[in-house]
């Protein structure tokens, strides 16, 4: 038997709709068979996995608080990666952005003003947006690999935030414990339904996916994006400033990830703390791929990631299934996603003298060729 | 500050690099051929723990880290076969490597915490080792130290001095070109990505077998992203990673030396310089156009469609 | 592990989980939830919590179920998961570190029914507990080991980060040394993490190197342990019990023993008696134990430990009894008087002996 994989031409419309069921399709029967040789009852945990953490009001809501960071980083990140610009840097950027927004926010204690919530989520959005800079500025000057710049930087500005809140910024009546103090109620965004921690952030990350959306589609600079993307040569001969291109699409994905950054730090946590971060950067990166680059596309991404968290969680709680499972099963998930996205462009021949060749290779065939 | 306490820092200093430089090696060579896994922290966990239950049953180090090795080299093959055969992302790939290896590793060494193995004995090289000042900091190493400096001399000697090293280089300089006078991307970047599978498992094993002796989640602690910054640093040349691996360890453990003598810098601003260090070689390199070409492989993580 | 605690709950639990809330008394087994900031597989810290959470259930056996949630990071995730267990029907949640303070608070405040405990916070509200234990007697007795085993005088401390909990046991250490070898010092490096074994160990060797030979911690990895074992010097643990990594090294440990106190807080809900309230157990409540001696350490070494045990235990000997002198000089806690507890929690200096000086 032997699977050959060839070229559609044109990418499969329907396949790339599909592809995420079928992907989602074998998560569940390799989640199945895993929760069944350690003894669980498969259907029961699968249930207690992806449906009981959103079986009420409450769980949705916790949903869209785990999922609007991640959307926020990835919406910016599908606007870099459309047009080739391969930022990693969502982590450090939102990183930024959460320090210089509680920095501000730590500045605001004794003022009080509906001005002074605004100007905080600015500044946390601009420090996101410069910390972004600096790859546009070493990529367009010095065609410096942003790929790898953007990676080192992630793990400065860590250690940027660790040094803060172990030192300047510190609660001096704290202890000495490695936490800023609490913000203000006029530091903090407000809950839009009493009773959940939905929190204004959440808008804003349904903005940024609107926003984005027309952006890329209907504006003329998104186009230039698209093009760069495609083909950056005939990019170039279009008369298109690619530099500032590169420039435009790291600063509105920085922007947003510093976003994300101070509307964790003034939303569900509210106050500056070692631990902002459990890698929401690293995973928009996964989300703007299993998404497609497309706003919409990465909207169900985020909460597809989401779900993933707080099914971990709940699997722990309700079955005592051990985290590492978690991890593991996320894996498999994202393997399965990323491996079933070469149906779009690719369709599967098999060649085969074994009929009966197993599960993989029949659900691999492209039945609407 | 008197001159064995030097020889010793210097000793520390080299054991500490030991595992960036491992794990650095493979994924130079991954690299080399074009291929950017940034799986490295999962491959690591896989072959700490594996090597760990190993050791611990076979009461061999050796079983250790030959398991250790396969299961890298089984991890690296998953990534493989989803960025070269389907043509995934190579960084999302990588990064969900890392998410999978992380909870794997952890899952299957649940029975294994808190449990310990002898450590490995150091081997003072005869007649050298009992040199005053280098013999304590150069030849009284484990053997796994003088074995990856072994491996560096044979990647450099690889890539210098032979064709299957000229091969890997010019898969990752063009594939296309590689392709068209009848090369095989395809097989060349498969082994390249299993010999990174092999290195990242024997680093990991070094911390598990070696360097601590024992099994705890998460016990690589970042040291596979290290690496990836220590590649870069190295401009994609082996003697200079053997170097900045020695560098990157120095770095980690200079501030716990100076606060013995209590000379107290912010460890976290210390932390940072490996990193600031990268960017600046990086800088440095590829403002000039004919320099990157020279070091940085020019298809580094851009996937490549056959085509037939 | 995962067969000793088959915690099966109906998928229709969630929705009944009120009606077994106010039903408990005369019903279902007790509810007990515990939320760890590492993996149960740390050998330290989390690793001490759990089993004290196995202690609970072979204590109580059917009439308790216990759930614990690892790994829960300090940040907008542990209020979700606080907020869940609350939610599915526990009715006490033991949150185990210090970042979940504030989660933990609001968390309460939305579910006056359920009981919390916080360890190591210093925030009450009236459904919110906190609890500690007194592990710096402990420290105070393997400092009194260290100093009797010392031949250099000087003593490693491998510290994470300089709050309160830390300096109080290394103060205590210091002081314990001092008791039997005034001519003790002891050197501090701090890895500015709560776990990375490598850097640990690093930290151990550097200090050996400067001529401490004996070496104790307060992070959760048995690195300084290896450090300890590898270098040929002694080693004091912590959390748990670390003799298993350091056959020749390891002289005993400061072990918490969270049981007995889970057990009580277990009971008290149970009885209907739980209360919010600041417990700060040491060896009197059991709440911490010695790791069994190595042979190394002599009979009149033990002899002696345990005599000073027993005296902390009756009262008769307090770690911070005056005079208690800070590393500049100035008493602190003038002779005849004892450092109150409020002092004690908010340590932000050495004593004296200590070398070097404390980070900002």
């Amino acid at each position: 038997m032997k699977i050959k994989l060839e070229a559609r031409g044109q990418d499969s419309r329907l396949i790339s709709y599909l592809s995420p069921v079928l992907a989602g399709v074998l998560t569940l029967i390799a989640g199945a068979i895993l929760f069944a040789a350690l003894g669980q009852s498969p259907l029961e945990t699968l249930y207690t996995f992806f449906i009981m953490p959103i079986s009420d009001l409450y769980g949705l809501s916790e949903l869209g608080v785990k999922a609007a960071p991640i959307l926020l980083c990835a919406t910016g990140l599908a606007v870099c990666y459309r047009a080739n610009v391969w930022n990693i840097g969502a982590e450090g950027q939102l990183l930024m952005g959460a320090l210089f927004g509680s920095w501000a926010a730590l500045s605001f204690l004794e003022i009080e003003g509906f001005w002074v919530l605004p100007v905080v989520l600015l500044a946390g959005s601009l420090a996101g947006a410069l910390w972004a800079g600096i790859p546009a500025l070493l990529k367009t000057h010095f065609n410096t690999n942003e790929i790898l710049s953007t990676i080192m930087l992630n793990y400065i500005a860590l250690n940027c935030l660790l040094f803060s809140v172990h030192g300047p910024l510190k609660d001096p009546d704290g202890y000495n414990f490695p936490e800023s103090a609490l913000f203000p109620d006029w530091v903090t965004l407000p809950i839009l339904i009493d009773g959940t921690r939905i929190h204004l952030g959440i808008v804003f990350a349904l903005l940024s996916v609107a926003v984005v959306w027309v952006f890329l589609s209907k504006t003329f600079v998104g186009f230039q994006i698209q093009v760069l993307g495609n083909d950056a040569r005939s990019a170039r001969f279009a008369g298109f400033r690619d530099k500032k291109l590169i420039w435009l699409c790291l600063l509105i994905s920085g922007g947003l990830a510093g976003l994300a950054g101070v509307s964790e730090v003034t939303g569900p946590i509210g106050q500056l703390i070692p631990a902002i971060s459990p890698g929401y950067g690293y995973a928009a990166i996964i989300v703007a791929f299993l998404g497609r680059l497309h706003p919409v596309g990465i909207l169900f991404a985020s909460l597809l990631m989401a779900l993933l968290y707080l099914g971990g969680e709940m699997v722990q709680i309700e079955l005592g299934l051990p985290l590492a499972l978690t991890g593991l099963f996320q894996g498999l998930l994202l393997f399965f996603l990323l491996a079933c996205d070469v149906l779009i462009g690719y369709r599967v021949r098999v060649i085969s003298r074994v009929s009966a060749g197993g599960l993989e290779p029949v659900l691999l065939t492209n039945p609407t060729q | 500050m008197d001159i064995d306490l030097i020889a010793n820092i210097i000793f520390a200093t080299i054991r500490t690099g030991t595992p960036l430089l491992i794990v650095a090696l493979g994924e130079l060579v991954c690299e080399k051929s074009g291929v950017l896994n940034l799986g490295q922290e999962g491959m690591m966990l896989m072959g700490a723990v594996v090597g760990f239950i190993a050791a611990f049953h076979s009461d061999s180090i050796t079983v250790g880290f030959i398991c250790a090795m396969l299961a890298g080299i089984s991890m690296s093959l998953i990534f493989g076969f989803i960025t070269m055969n389907l043509n995934a992302n190579q960084v999302a790939s990588g990064l969900a490597l890392t998410i999978f290896g992380t909870g794997l590793s952890g899952f299957i060494g649940l029975a294994y915490v808190g449990k310990a193995l002898d450590g490995v004995e150091a081997i003072v090289i005869p007649g050298l080792g009992s040199i005053p000042f280098l013999g304590t900091a150069f030849f009284s190493h484990d053997i796994i130290v003088y074995l990856s400096v072994f491996m560096c001399i044979f990647v450099y000697y690889f890539f210098k001095n032979t064709r299957a090293g000229l091969i890997v280089k010019a898969v990752g300089e063009s594939p296309e070109s590689a392709q068209a006078i009848g090369l095989s991307v395809l097989s060349v970047r498969y082994m390249a990505i299993m010999f990174g599978g092999a290195m990242a498992g024997m680093a990991g094993a070094y911390l598990s077998l070696v360097y601590t002796p024992l099994w705890a989640d998460n016990m690589t602690a970042g040291r596979g992203w290290i690496a990836l910054a220590l590649v870069v640093f190295a401009s994609w040349r082996v003697e200079r990673v053997l170097l900045g691996a020695y560098l990157f360890g120095a770095a980690s453990i200079v501030n716990l030396i100076l606060q013995g003598y209590n000379v107290s810098i912010s460890p976290n601003l210390l932390a940072t310089l490996p990193y600031v260090a990268t960017i600046l070689v990086l800088v440095a390199l590829s403002s000039n156009q004919a320099k990157v070409k020279m070091f940085a492989p020019v298809s580094l993580g851009k996937p490549f469609h056959r085509s037939n | 592990m995962l067969k000793t605690r088959v915690i099966k709950a109906a998928i229709a639990a969630l929705a009944s989980a009120t009606v077994l809330l106010s039903a408990q008394s005369f019903a279902e087994a007790t509810k007990v939830a515990f939320v760890y900031v590492g993996p149960t597989g740390d050998a330290g810290w989390t690793y001490a919590h759990d089993k004290g959470r196995q202690y609970v259930e072979e204590q109580f056996g059917d009439k308790v179920e216990t759930t614990y949630v690892e790994s829960v990071a300090e940040g907008a995730d542990s209020e979700r998961v606080i907020r869940q267990l609350a939610k599915s029907g526990h009715d006490l949640i033991f949150t185990t570190s210090f970042g979940y303070m504030n989660p933990t608070l609001k968390v309460a405040k939305a579910f006056p029914k359920v009981a919390f405990e916080h360890a190591s916070g210093y925030k009450q509200s009236k459904n919110v507990g906190t609890y500690f234990d007194r592990a710096y007697e402990g420290r105070y007795l393997t400092g009194v080991v260290a100093g009797k085993m010392t031949k250099s005088n000087v003593l490693g401390y491998v510290g994470s980060f300089p709050i309160p909990e830390v300096i109080r046991g290394i103060n205590a250490f210091t002081r314990g040394a001092q008791s039997v070898n005034p001519d003790i010092k002891v050197k501090v490096v701090w890895v500015s993490s709560w776990y990375d074994p490598g850097k640990e160990r690093e930290a151990a060797e550097t200090m050996i190197l400067q001529g401490a030979d004996v070496i104790t911690q307060h992070t959760d990895s048995p690195g300084p342990i290896n450090a300890a074992e590898a270098k040929g010097a002694y080693a004091i643990g912590y959390n748990s019990d670390m003799a298993e990594y350091g056959k020749t090294a390891h002289l005993t440990a400061t072990v918490h023993n969270w049981g007995p106190l889970y057990a009580s807080k277990v009971k008290a809900v149970m009885d209907g008696t739980w209360k919010a309230e600041d417990v700060w157990g040491g060896f009197a409540d059991d709440a911490l134990i010695l790791a069994p001696f190595n042979d190394a350490v002599p009979q009149d070494v033990r002899d002696y430990v345990n005599a000073q045990k027993a005296a902390i235990v009756d009262g008769s000997l307090h770690p911070f009894a005056g005079p208690v002198t800070a590393q500049d000089g100035t008493v602190k806690v003038a002779e005849g008087e004892v450092m109150s507890d409020g002092d004690m929690l908010g340590f932000s200096w050495y004593v004296d002996g200590v070398d070097g000086a404390l980070p900002k």
